[in-house]
């Protein structure tokens, strides 16, 4: 499953680092403690999350997530989409929490 | 080979970077995907405890056919209980720093979980060397 197919299925937008919308996707990390992500999180993982900033794509440059995706609205600043363009990291935004995209990941996943 | 970072203490947001580019070199002498991963992780938490607690500090990277090393030094002020620090979930971390993720009391356990040697000496008011140390 690529990102893409499945930011179609769930109706994600994606806002930067439309490049990374071709990876493929292993599966699902959520979380919103960096350390813990970086320490859990597996490659190929599309991660969701809340941390809409600049950190969050260095953790997932680091253990190569294909995409980011920022649960209940909340908003990416301008540092977050821009990293995530240069490192070809899709950044997805939903208005849905965690837990009810997951619930639509289980088909999947 | 040998590189350096010089770390900026004001910028946490842009943190990191050090890591990043640690991690493309490695990426590009072509070193296995899952050492570069523990590499990355524990230097990351490292050199985001330099930022976050000591206002910065100096990475040197020494790479030789059977070992990496990575030194980071900084001036901040110290730790003042080690072994309260390693605890998993023991962080000294501000609010503000929590609420972007950070302060989880993870990152000295991740730097241990993540290298073959970590060497920590620190004197409070003077300053914190980590050393990384992986067997190639």
């Amino acid at each position: 499953m690529r990102v893409d197919e499945l930011a179609e299925q769930l109706g994600l937008e994606c806002i930067a680092g439309k490049e990374g919308m071709k990876k493929e996707v292993t599966g699902v990390y959520i979380g919103d403690l960096l350390s813990l992500v970086m320490a859990h999180a597996k490659e190929g993982q599309i991660w969701l999350t809340v941390q809409g900033h600049l950190n969050a794509i260095a953790v997932a440059v680091l253990v190569n997530l294909p995409a980011v995706v920022l649960v209940e609205g909340i908003q990416a600043s301008e540092e977050m989409k821009q990293k995530a363009e240069e490192e070809a990291i899709a950044l997805l935004i939903t208005k849905k929490g965690a837990y009810e995209v997951a619930k639509a990941l289980t088909k999947w996943f | 080979m040998y590189l350096q970072f010089m770390v900026d203490g004001d910028d946490f947001l842009r943190a990191g970077e050090a890591s990043a580019a640690v991690k493309r070199t490695l990426k590009q002498l072509g070193l296995e995907s899952s050492l570069i991963r523990r590499i990355a992780i524990a230097m990351y938490e490292a050199e985001m405890n330099m930022v976050l607690h000591a206002n910065g500090g100096k990475i040197e990277v020494n790479l030789s056919d059977t070992y990496l090393s990575i030194l980071l030094k900084d001036t901040g002020p110290g730790i003042v209980d080690v072994n309260l620090a390693m605890q998993e979930g023991y962080s000294t971390a501000t609010q503000k720093i929590r609420e972007l993720g950070f302060g989880a009391g993870m990152g000295l356990p991740n730097m241990k979980r993540y290298s073959d040697e970590l060497k920590i000496t620190t004197i409070v008011g003077v300053g914190t060397e980590i050393l990384l140390g992986y067997q190639l």
